[in-house]
């Protein structure tokens, strides 16, 4: 009997550390883009979970009851941190009783950690508006970003998931080898954009400027986080008069107001630039996103 | 590394010394050499205009002489503030060339994981402009829960509220938050420590903190949506209620949220009354909540919870028959039902512009045990007899963001006095005439208000109220009132 208990109890225990190997990986992703990078990596090995999207100002997020249950089974948590999501991630980390994604476990993955952050404040002071102290966050669009943090999702990926390290490689080879083709196809067909000058509704493209050497010379936000004002928006006309910008950009979740606004009286064109994947219906995946966005520069500078 | 070490003290001299007004990137700085440019061009026929005007001004009497040295000084101050304005556009022009060589980001230090803790002050005021006396203020019909209604007419600051959280070590979190009354005392608000390290969902809480039932409760008053609780919330559980004790919570590994908790406690404050003789729990409470989203535009959450408290000698004051202020007290067992339900609206799950929030809790309430008369002994020897309540009340409540920055909201709220059984009235020798508070009145309230919000920091609320606590006044309270907090950002529950 004693014998019997004990093989019971043997193959009960082999089959439940045999069963979280069969089950997917769960993944919870704040942003579409970072949901997008880890399927590109993990295909049908995860089960992705995307708390946000594209058409969501990703700083001001509420903490859910429906993303609590999500963080609460995921395994792997992949955000943008940099304090992006200060106002809420913390929340969901506290209240999912979820030890595997908590700070300082494999389990927890920051994308801005593997990259150089930009517009970092020399100054922090609110009276600065909503400043990000660690530098600007917004760095998924700059692919070579996207490239340097792919590099370590698989990397990590394959920490909390070590059945399918080789997977999550061969992926990430698979995918490089793609996205570094496109990456210079892109830069090349946005050869005209180098120079052109813009206005910018909040810091949001920063790190695509940079990469194609596009001039923002100015911002609907007074400050950022800063909703526009009537007089900040004078002062820019008066600047375009003397120094005019070819076209006025906003995000897909921006108000239209102060762009539409500003647009009309400058007598240039808007263009609304899908912030992330999924924000509009041609932004698909990571690759169809960025496709978009160019093509969107583009045609507004013909 | 001591290579690194130069060049990275040369890129932060480079950055003090350069106006932290000048961004980084070159094309910054194109923009601020074509502003000064700009600047150039405009001083420079400023400098013309004032030249001919000197021209005029010479050939004019000798009293027109002074006016014109005058007008040479602020020629010659201005074509040094260009050059000044130039000089540093070449010293800010220097900075970036070295920019590159800054230490790779994966080295950079992470603020939270900084030993310091997070530190936030929230300040907090109100003008109040309040029909009937404050200090008359009482809800008709329930055992006084203690100091529940305005605190004063006129200018006053509200609490002070401390705030410092940091994690302890890999397994804990740490919270504390210190309440710093405007006439100089200090109360310990929440201290508690959490840990999610036990894993499958399961937390464990411990220290004093806001037990999670209902759904305001567990919120902090200045993320409340109105200056104060509504009746409910002040009849039933002293406004907020506040207890030292441990919780232990879990979440189901499900896509609806499911979360089950309990908690116990001493009993701290209004429904127990702090008996620091027993041992044991005085208090415990048990709550479960789901929630969900429904689109992309609704989410949701509903609860229930149950709190039990075993309050001995809860004493309060009242007059009896004859006018005299006596002491009573009640003891035996407190039961609290609370049903409560949230749901917000968010146009693609994007609050930022406009959203809509509608909030409703019930509560029911039964009381069994002895109420006890005249405990000081004022009118001869104390008598005592049995008591048994059932009471209820509830309210409900919507805030509208109709622009961003700009909210307006109603509430209603309603309690239900019933009719407690008093033995000392029943079968026993005084009349209900010696327990005014306890006659039988449903106090409610209407309220409304709108508020401002110039930035997440800052809060400004006007509010009109519509108070029967009181069975035979009504009174008309105006708030006007502001929230400001200054620190780490903090991040707010649902």
């Amino acid at each position: 009997m004693r014998k019997h208990l004990f093989r019971l109890t043997l193959l009960a225990s082999l089959a439940a550390a045999a069963l979280p190997a069969l089950a997917a990986l769960d993944v919870f992703a704040c942003e579409p883009e970072w949901g997008a990078l880890a399927t590109e990596l993990a295909g049908d090995n995860a089960d992705v979970y995307v708390a946000t999207t594209a058409l969501q100002d990703v700083h001001h997020i509420q903490a859910r009851p429906s993303l609590i249950a999500a963080a609460r089974r995921a395994d792997l948590l992949v955000c943008t941190g940099a304090e992006l999501e200060v106002g809420w991630l913390p929340v969901l980390l506290r209240q999912s009783g979820n030890n595997r994604i908590q700070r300082g476990h494999p389990g927890y993955f920051e994308a801005t950690r593997y990259v150089r952050l930009i517009e970092i404040p020399s100054r922090l002071d609110r009276a600065q508006g909503d400043v990000h102290p660690m530098g600007n966050p917004h760095i998924h669009t700059d692919p070579r970003n996207i490239a340097r943090v792919a590099d370590a999702l698989a990397q990590r990926l394959g920490e909390v998931d070590p059945g399918h390290a080789s997977t999550y490689q061969s992926r990430l080879q698979d995918f490089s080898q793609r996205w570094s083709r496109a990456t210079s196809r892109w830069k090349r067909g946005a050869a005209p954009l180098h120079g052109v000058r813009v206005i910018e509704h909040h810091k949001g493209f920063s790190y695509l400027f940079d990469w194609l050497g596009i001039r923002a010379v100015g911002f609907l936000e007074p400050k950022p986080g800063v909703e526009p004002t009537t007089g900040h928006l004078a002062e820019l006309l008066a600047q375009q008069r003397r120094n005019p910008a070819k076209m006025v950009i906003r995000a897909s979740y921006n108000n239209p107001r102060a762009s539409e606004w500003f647009a009309e009286r400058a007598h240039i064109p808007v263009v609304v630039l899908p912030f992330t994947v999924g924000g509009d219906s041609a932004s698909k995946d990571l690759f169809s996103w960025y496709d978009d966005m160019i093509e969107r520069l583009l045609e507004a500078n013909r | 590394m001591p290579k690194i070490h130069a060049v990275a003290a040369a890129v932060s001299l480079a950055c003090l010394v350069a106006p932290p007004s000048y961004g980084q990137s070159s094309d910054d700085l194109k923009e601020i050499r074509d502003q000064i440019e700009q600047m150039k061009k405009e001083y420079e026929t400023r400098i013309r205009a004032l030249e001919k005007r000197l021209a005029a001004a010479e050939a004019k009497a000798a009293q027109a002489d002074r006016r014109a040295s005058q007008a040479k000084r602020v020629a010659a101050s201005a074509r040094h503030q260009a050059a000044q304005a130039e000089e540093q556009v070449a010293q800010a022009t220097a900075a970036p060339e070295q920019a590159p060589a800054a230490p790779p980001a994966s080295t950079q230090q992470e603020r939270q994981n900084a030993f310091n803790p997070a530190i936030s002050l929230i300040l907090q005021g109100t003008y109040a402009d309040l029909s009937q006396d404050p200090d008359t203020y009482h809800i008709g019909g329930f055992i006084p829960p203690g100091e529940v209604g305005p605190e004063k007419s006129g200018l006053s600051i509200a609490e002070t509220e401390l705030a410092i959280s940091a994690t302890v070590d890999p397994y804990f979190s740490g919270f504390f938050t210190a309440a710093l009354e405007p006439d100089g005392g200090v109360s310990v608000e929440n201290a508690y420590f959490t840990t999610p390290m036990l894993g499958h969902g399961i937390s464990v809480q411990g220290g004093r903190f806001f037990p999670d039932i209902g759904y305001l409760n567990a919120q902090h008053q200045h993320a409340w949506d109105f200056v104060d609780a509504p009746l409910p919330y002040r009849a039933f559980l002293g406004g907020q209620l506040a207890d030292d004790g441990v919780q232990l919570k879990w979440v189901a590994p499900t896509r609806l949220f499911v979360e089950l908790g309990g908690e116990a406690g001493r009993g701290l404050s209004f429904p127990g009354s702090d008996n620091s003789d027993r041992n044991g729990a005085q208090m415990f409470a048990l709550f479960g909540h789901v929630g969900g989203d429904v689109g992309a535009s609704n989410s949701w959450r509903t609860g229930v919870s149950y709190l039990q408290a075993s309050p001995r000698d809860r004493s309060y004051q009242d007059l009896d028959s004859a006018g005299t202020l006596v002491t009573n007290a009640f003891s035996g067992t407190s039961r609290l039902w609370i049903g409560d339900f949230v749901w917000k609206w968010a146009p693609l799950g994007n609050p930022t512009n406009r959203n809509f929030k509608l909030q409703a809790e019930y509560m029911w309430r039964d009381e069994d045990g002895t109420l006890a008369f005249d405990t000081d002994a004022l009118l001869g020897n104390p008598v005592a007899g049995s008591y048994s309540s059932r009471q209820s009340g509830w309210y409900a409540q919507a805030v509208y963001q109709f622009m961003p920055r700009w909210r307006v909201g109603v509430r209603y709220d309603q309690l239900y006095s019933g009719n407690p059984s008093i033995g000392l009235v029943d079968s026993g020798p005084l009349s209900a005439a010696d327990f005014p508070s306890l006659a039988r009145y449903n106090p409610w309230g209407t309220t409304a208000m709108i508020d401002w919000s110039p930035s997440e920091f800052s809060r400004l609320r006007l509010q009109y109220q519509v108070d029967n606590s009181r069975p035979n006044a009504t009174d008309h309270q105006v708030y006007l009132q502001y929230i400001m907090s200054l620190g780490a950002h903090g991040a707010h529950i649902w």
